[in-house]
């Protein structure tokens, strides 16, 4: 790709550099120069395409399960079989069929949890837009960078050679003892196990580096509240993951034990502690679903400020709440658990669930508050913005009966349950990260996607998810439970809209695959600042040059100032500032 | 390919050393505005990353006091089977390589590269020691009498059936800490190679010291954990 629109061209007054994506050898030493790179944008831009990978095969075991269940399996009087995917016709083949079923749902919760949602937002765009909007030329420990990224593909691929060796049915918690004692006389649930062992040190150290460099590394001018609030959300997520990862480091390494030499800690036959296994690994995964979703929410704070051209409401508030959720994820864990433990105990991690609303409750009313009176355009990355605010507030609320005791005993285990984290998880993060992706496509690409695609495809992803999930909720209220191959015919509906819904994602994703394709071969040639951004990224060119920035970074206005500032490289004509004859409202 | 280059000293005239690696010619990758900058990042990076050791080290601390709590009686008996002089004497080895690695920070601050490496070389004798001192008169011994992990215990005069479980926590805790032990002691190592070959640490430049003493002292701090509750208590 070349540079960027020259009727922008930022001066030069040094030395003229290139984009950093211009190959600068022959065809392998450009693929040596990638490998090798300790640049933070070209390493985002491998996270960038092995997460998205990563979701291509999730989302296949997922689409899998969902034409499962399809239909319900039914045997006819004379022994025939229906509704059954995996398995040919046979008397054995019910159990054959759940068995392939169980390695499909435990496939998708693996890959997506631990090979795509966890790295995906920080170690993709966080990677590439941290040091940026902070005006550094590059993250603190770069070598590091480029470690973690080969720590991350060597253990994904340990947890693709599993599911090659026929994968694993523990489900994607590797509760004990099932998981010390299923296929044991195979290696493959000990190689994902494996796999998700050393992915954590790709996060922990993905995660130290930002931290370092958010203290470290601001430009001259930049002060902890100049900071873009997608810096914030970044930062308080990489807290998260380097206190919580070790201690899945450490208990997965005990299953690791486990299995091979019976040390008997989770084991129950052995005098072990089931439950301690579950006590340990939620310590670390409740965390991790905050560095799962609090990502996006930063992603959404630029969208809704960028798009609305709005100075962000509440700052502040909404930068605390981020490591309010930090700070709260880590006494919560016990909800996961709440048929395992005391009373009291149970009585105490429920209503401490409950503080996580709180913050969670201030970033939309913030949000909602900012597109107030803003000048709103309707174009993809604001989509993707309004249908997270939607989606993840269902999804928010929703977690509220799963947190009360009373309620949850009913719902726990069901169908509202994978409902309720899929509206978080999905309908927050995902949506939150393709519409980062499309907001900063024409940044990292040099080249603008078709609007009009993206919008297509954002509509299409918005009504199939909320027809494949919104079913879920009823299903789960009338007592599916998860996890099952089959139901009563009386759910068929339900379920039957819900498989419709999954296409309908499917679709609405390949429409972006094929823009997003389409805007690398043919797009038009994005120009530095195509939104009329305030933050530093977009003082650089599209994709910008090898170091960043052409001079030093000195920081003159706050990420948000859309009421005083023009933005840099933009023509006041496309984005006229508000008439100042009246004092901008005072927030 | 973008490098980390750096921004490098004037090297110093002819005749004095000449190599990258001289303290001295040591400049700061690019991205940092100074070398001091580069120091705190480093610092700040290695004490998160302490901070991580910590907490790997509390799982089996946790694991530790929920078995403990669960089965008192294998719990005395099996650190009955400790023998406390030798974890004591462990401990006194790597209170005082702290002690000499934090000396040799002091005198790489100093410029003082002779006292470094005798301090270096005393750190490592304590390290090699200390694995020398579990291993011969610890774990050899005990694995030979049965008893072992888990599945592998076969020790006959066993006083608790949970026994098999205190050992599977003794061997996971200590043979994790012997193993951050090895790798403090590759990390010293490769410091006092870049000491002796190239004079590498000075006031000016001394971050790897700083840093490898750090993780040392780590090393040092979940011992002094582990020799008390294994040890002493019963």
């Amino acid at each position: 790709m070349s540079t960027a629109d020259r009727t922008h061209e930022p001066d030069h007054d040094h030395h003229d550099e290139g984009s950093y994506l211009t190959p600068k050898y022959g065809a392998m030493g450009t693929v040596w120069d990638w490998m090798t790179t300790v640049d933070h944008k070209k390493i985002g831009v491998m996270y960038l395409f092995a997460v998205l990978f990563m979701f291509f095969l999730g989302g296949v075991a997922a689409l899998a399960v969902r034409l499962e269940l399809l239909e319900p399996v039914r045997v006819a009087a004379d022994g025939a079989i229906t509704g059954q995917l995996f398995a040919p016709a046979g008397a054995e083949s019910i159990n054959t069929g759940n068995q392939i079923y169980n390695r499909l749902f435990t496939l998708h919760g693996a890959i997506m949890v631990f090979m795509f949602i966890v790295p995906s937002v920080p170690a993709s765009l966080g990677n590439f837009f941290l040091p940026l909007m902070l005006g550094a030329k590059d993250v603190a420990f770069p070598r590091l960078n480029l470690f973690s990224w080969y720590i991350y593909v060597s253990g994904s691929i340990f947890g693709i050679l599993s599911i090659v060796l026929g994968g694993v049915d523990t489900g994607w918690t590797f509760y004990t003892p099932y998981s010390t004692t299923t296929d044991a006389d195979h290696w493959r649930v000990l190689l994902m196990v494996l796999a998700a062992f050393v992915l954590g040190f790709s996060s922990i150290l993905t995660g130290l580096n930002f931290i370092v460099t958010t203290h470290k590394l601001r430009a001259p001018g930049m002060g902890w509240f100049d900071m873009p609030l997608f810096i914030w959300a970044i930062y308080a997520t990489s807290i998260i993951q380097v206190l919580a990862t070790p201690v899945i480091g450490i208990t997965l390494l005990l299953l690791i034990f486990e299995r091979l030499f019976k040390v008997g800690i989770f084991d129950p036959g052995l005098g072990g502690d089931p439950v301690l296994y579950q006590h340990f690994f939620w310590f670390y995964s409740h965390p991790v679903v905050y560095v799962m979703i609090l990502p996006g929410m930063g992603i959404i704070s630029e969208l809704l400020s960028v798009h609305s051209r709005k100075q962000i409401f509440g700052y502040r508030a909404i930068a605390f709440s981020s490591l309010g959720i930090a700070a709260v994820s880590f006494i919560v864990w016990g909800h996961h658990m709440f048929t395992a433990m005391g009373e009291l105990a149970s009585a105490i991690f429920s209503a401490l669930t409950f503080l996580v609303a709180i913050p969670t409750a201030i970033k939309v009313f913030n949000w909602i508050t900012t597109l107030y009176k803003g000048s709103i355009a309707i174009n993809t990355p604001m989509l993707y913005a309004l249908s997270f605010l939607f989606l993840f507030s269902i999804g928010g609320l929703t977690g509220l009966p799963l947190g009360a005791l009373a309620t949850d005993l009913h719902l726990h285990d069901s169908y509202f349950v994978v409902a309720h984290f899929h509206y978080v998880m999905m309908g927050g993060t995902v949506i939150a990260f393709i519409g980062g992706i499309h907001h900063w496509w024409p940044k990292m690409f040099g080249r603008m996607y078709n609007e009009k695609a993206g919008m297509l495809g954002c509509v299409l992803v918005f009504i199939g998810f909320n027809l494949t999930f919104m079913t879920q909720f009823f299903l789960g209220t009338q007592g599916m439970p998860r996890r099952y191959a089959s139901y009563v015919d009386e759910f068929q509906f339900l379920h039957t809209l819900s498989t419709y819904g999954s296409w309908l994602i499917l679709a609405g994703f390949l429409v972006h695959l094929f823009n997003f394709i389409h805007s690398l071969v043919a797009g038009p040639k994005a120009p530095p600042n195509p939104w009329g951004g305030l933050t530093l990224e977009w003082e650089t060119e599209s994709p910008p040059i090898e170091h960043n920035f052409h001079h030093e970074v000195l920081v003159q206005h706050g990420p948000y100032d859309f009421d005083t500032v023009v933005p840099p490289h933009c023509d006041e004509r496309d984005f006229p500032l508000p008439p100042q004859d009246q004092p901008p409202a005072s927030h | 390919m973008a490098t980390i280059d750096a921004n490098k000293p004037d090297l110093p005239a002819a005749g004095a050393k000449s190599h990258p690696l001289y303290w001295k010619n040591r400049g700061f990758a690019h991205h940092f505005r100074n070398a001091d900058e580069q120091f705190d990042a480093c610092k700040l990076g290695m004490w998160l990353f302490l901070t991580t050791e910590v907490l790997l080290f509390a799982g089996i601390f946790c694991a530790y006091a929920i078995f403990r709590m669960l089965y008192p009686d294998a719990w005395a008996a099996g650190s009955h089977h400790l023998d406390w002089r030798f974890g004591g004497l462990n401990t006194i080895v790597l209170l005082f390589s702290s002690w000499t690695v934090a000396s040799g920070v002091r005198a790489a601050q100093m410029g003082n590269n002779a006292a470094l490496i005798r301090n270096l070389v005393i750190t490592l004798i304590c390290a090699g020691l200390f694995v020398f001192i579990k291993l011969y008169f610890e774990y050899i011994p005990k694995l030979s009498a049965g008893k072992a992990p888990g599945t592998f215990f076969s020790y006959p005069y066993a006083h608790d059936p949970h026994e098999p479980l205190w050992w599977s926590v003794y061997y996971i805790g200590t043979g994790i800490h012997a193993l951050h032990v090895l790798i403090g002691a590759g990390l010293l190592s490769w410091v006092l190679v870049r000491a002796i070959r190239y004079e590498a640490y000075g006031p000016t430049e001394y971050t790897m010291v700083e840093t490898s003493a750090l993780y040392w002292h780590l090393v040092d701090l979940v011992w002094i954990f582990l020799f008390p509750l294994l040890y002493l208590i019963h």
